[in-house]
């Protein structure tokens, strides 16, 4: 596991007050990890913050997983 | 009801009701950033602050710049903390009749007393979800519920906060934080000290308890929303009005 998928799966963890475990790869936040829009919102923030990045609105609607919050941030991190 | 450690930010804070919330929210222990549109207010506000012993100061503040905003809310970040308590406060009239209202006059008012509402709290949101702990506290007015001839535009921006607020209560009530109005009657300030004599003595007669609130009386029910205590009080609109309305 890449360290920024370490470091996502651990926000995701946080912010959504899920186990580890349930966090794979391919989990939905919304359909398998039970958030809601005002997370998903959150999430992104604690992403944005973490990895000093700005997640424009219409990318983030399309960060519903881990695997795709990690591969914007590889693409998009300077 | 105690507020210690708290970072209150009050717009409109150097006269009537704001000055009285500032004052209030820091003798519960909040320190307070009251806001003022000239150097001059905000100088009295730090000066009141630190007469009564409250920790804090003035800050100038136009609330229709949105740099400005950001500019004071970031400054309170770094000299104090993120504010977890906002009180809007600050606001202005324009009555005129709908049929002689310049649109000067309608534009004033929904950039004054209403579009500043959803920039500060969106503003200050953020900190607030982090902590899982805020309050959001709007002044809106009697009239925003009743009407009142010669103020469609100030009614309409009132109204309209409390609109936003029962919104904004909904979507971050699961945050710990709380979003209500406070809505004044007829309070012994600048704003109505400039209303005619014989318009005044009317309206005290639709008052049951047949005077003017004070300031304080208004700054009372302000700091009870802000408390820890009021944390299942969110949505809702707290009428002050010595009875003249009864929601």
């Amino acid at each position: 596991m890449s360290d920024i998928e370490a470091r996502v799966k651990e926000i995701v963890v946080e912010q959504l007050g899920v186990n580890a475990d349930e966090v794979t790869a391919d989990a939905s936040f919304i359909d398998d990890l039970g958030a809601d829009s005002l997370d998903t919102v959150e999430l992104v923030m604690a992403l944005e913050e973490a990895f000093e990045c700005e997640i424009p609105d219409e990318e983030a609607e399309k960060i519903t997983t881990v695997k795709e919050a990690v591969n914007y941030i590889n693409a998009n991190q300077a | 009801m105690s507020l210690d450690g708290k970072i209150a930010l009050v717009t409109g804070a150097t006269r009537g009701i704001g000055r009285a919330i500032a004052l209030s929210l820091g003798q519960q222990g909040a320190t307070v950033i009251g806001t003022a549109t000239s150097d001059n207010g905000a100088a009295t506000i730090s000066e009141f602050l630190q007469q009564a012993g409250v920790k804090g100061r003035g800050v100038v503040l136009n609330v229709t710049n949105n740099d400005d905003i950001e500019t004071v809310v970031s400054g309170i970040e770094s000299e104090f903390g993120a504010p977890e308590i906002l009180v809007n406060n600050a606001g202005i009239t324009r009555d005129n009749l709908l049929m002689r209202m310049k649109d000067e006059e309608w534009d004033d008012i929904i950039n004054t007393n209403l579009t500043p509402i959803y920039k500060l709290s969106k503003r200050c949101l953020r900190a607030m979800t982090k902590a899982r702990w805020g309050r959001i506290i709007t002044i809106t007015s009697v009239v925003g519920a009743m009407g009142n001839a010669g103020q469609t535009n100030y009614a309409a921006a009132k109204a309209g906060v409390i609109g936003f607020s029962k919104s904004l209560a909904r979507e971050i009530g699961a945050r710990g934080i709380t979003v209500n109005t406070v809505a004044p009657g007829f309070i012994d300030t600048d704003m109505t000290s400039s209303l005619p004599e014989a318009h005044k003595t009317a309206l005290l007669e639709q008052v049951p308890v047949k005077r003017l609130g004070k300031p304080e009386e208004i700054a009372a029910a302000v700091s009870f929303l802000a408390s820890v205590e009021a944390a299942y009080v969110t949505g809702e609109t707290l009428h002050v009005n010595g009875g003249m309305y009864m929601s």
